[in-house]
């Protein structure tokens, strides 16, 4: 059971570094100062969330991997976070309704976990349940704001929603190990999150006067390590220091 | 054995003084004993082990706090350790009522509990103005200076302040 436990830690670590990883990259770049503060903000809870879950996953599995040699030295393949968070940020809608869809399904998901028989993972979880619902937030009222704007703001927020909306079908998939944690009452199953999911993006969209499109073709891989070609440019400038200069900490 | 139990109280107060009187990195008016950060100082086998908890996930002075610890430990001459602890999870009902007042009075309004509900869409809590007592605030920015604030201004007397986030 731990190497599943470490198993499961990692991916929902993989989760949070790489969106924490893209939300950093607008510091220093935000429309305006208050969003140039909340940015990293945000990456700050999301890097800090992994921490911990990778620390925690590197102690379970017992091999003698740190928080870094997981986070900073595997292959591209070995990385099981959802196509979502890896997609490049496009533009201040695209990025803000990334990061609505994901709190949107973290939320329910750490709530869950508090309960967890994980004592480690129900304490991460109780830390990253509030941080995510300033995330919802946060993100939900420039969701609105844009939505609810000008003819160029709906426009674009209604763009995001044709292009991100296809990859979020991936969040609510089960797979043999999330039936196993479920079991054994460690996890919750992805898919009981989607009926709290689609009573807060529907709530949201509805002020926004956004509207959710049918996707026929839901994009899927990337719990099996099969990433999108904007991974690679990611891991590259992710991995950089490490890669370069093993060891390396300050 | 009487005498060593006793010698070893004194030597955990003593180690628990040293450590509980550093103060917060970033809001430096209050102690990590007032924040609740320092769980716990106690003696083993002649080691001052402190407990510390990080308040938030992606805290950046976590390590400066432990470190800070560490160091007044070892200036009162403790052979000591630091153990991180994520159970049970730091809120911030764990801040001491020593630790509100310090914050109000050094400008800083305390966390106040309902105000980080995910329906609360455009933040419609009432936050009271450290400087007048004003109810009547407002939300600048979600995010503040630090992680664990927002930042807010008095509709009354104008002035911004520092909101320590509900947590
Ligand atoms: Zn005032």
């Amino acid at each position: 059971m731990q190497d599943r436990i470490a198993l499961l830690a990692i991916r929902l670590a993989d989760d949070h570094l790489v969106l924490g990883h893209r939300v950093s990259e607008w510091c220093g770049h935000a429309p305006v100062l208050e969003e140039d503060l909340a940015m990293p903000n945000i990456a700050l809870d999301l890097i800090g969330q992994a921490r911990s879950l990778y620390a925690y996953a590197g102690e379970v599995e017992g091999k003698g991997r740190d928080e870094d040699m997981i986070a900073y030295l595997r292959r591209e393949r070995e990385y099981t976070n959802c196509l979502l968070v890896e997609r490049p940020n496009g533009d201040f809608a695209e990025t803000m309704l990334k990061i609505l869809y994901f709190a949107a399904y973290m939320e329910p998901y750490w709530q869950a976990m508090t309960g967890s028989k994980d004592e480690t993972l129900a304490a991460i979880a109780a830390k990253a349940v509030k941080e995510t619902a300033y995330h919802i937030r946060h993100a939900g009222e420039w969701v609105i704001r844009l939505g609810d704007g000008t003819e160029e703001s709906a426009g674009r927020m209604q763009a995001a929603v044709e292009l991100l909306h296809p990859y979020t079908a991936e969040l609510f998939e089960n797979d043999d190990l999330t039936a196993e944690l479920a079991n054994a009452g460690i996890a919750s199953e992805p898919s009981d999150m989607r009926a709290e999911w689609d009573r807060t993006i529907g709530a949201i969209f509805a002020e926004a006067g956004l509207s959710q499109p049918d996707v026929p073709f839901p994009h899927s891989g990337g719990r099996n390590g099969e990433h999108g070609e904007a991974m690679g440019f990611l891991l590259a400038d992710l991995q950089h220091m490490q890669r370069t200069f093993p060891g390396a900490s300050w | 054995m009487g005498a060593d139990v006793l010698e070893e109280t004194t030597l955990q107060k003593r180690a628990w003084e040293a450590a509980a009187s550093v103060p917060d990195p970033e809001v430096p008016c209050v102690t990590v004993a007032d924040l609740g950060i320092l769980r716990s100082v106690t003696i083993e086998d002649g080691v001052a082990v402190a407990q510390v908890t990080p308040t938030y996930s992606g805290c950046p002075a976590t390590l400066a706090i432990e470190m800070s610890v560490e160091a007044a430990l070892r200036d009162a001459g403790f052979k000591t350790r630091i153990e991180r602890v994520l159970a049970p999870a730091w809120t911030t009902s764990w801040i001491t009522e020593e630790g509100r007042k310090k914050l109000h009075a050094y400008g800083i309004a305390p966390p106040q509990e309902s105000s980080n509900s995910k329906r609360a869409l455009f933040g419609e809590t009432a936050v009271t103005c450290p400087q007048c007592g004003s109810t009547q605030t407002s939300c600048i920015s979600e995010f503040g200076s630090t992680p664990c604030k927002a930042l807010y201004r008095c509709n009354d007397c104008k002035e911004p302040f520092d909101y320590f986030k509900c947590h």
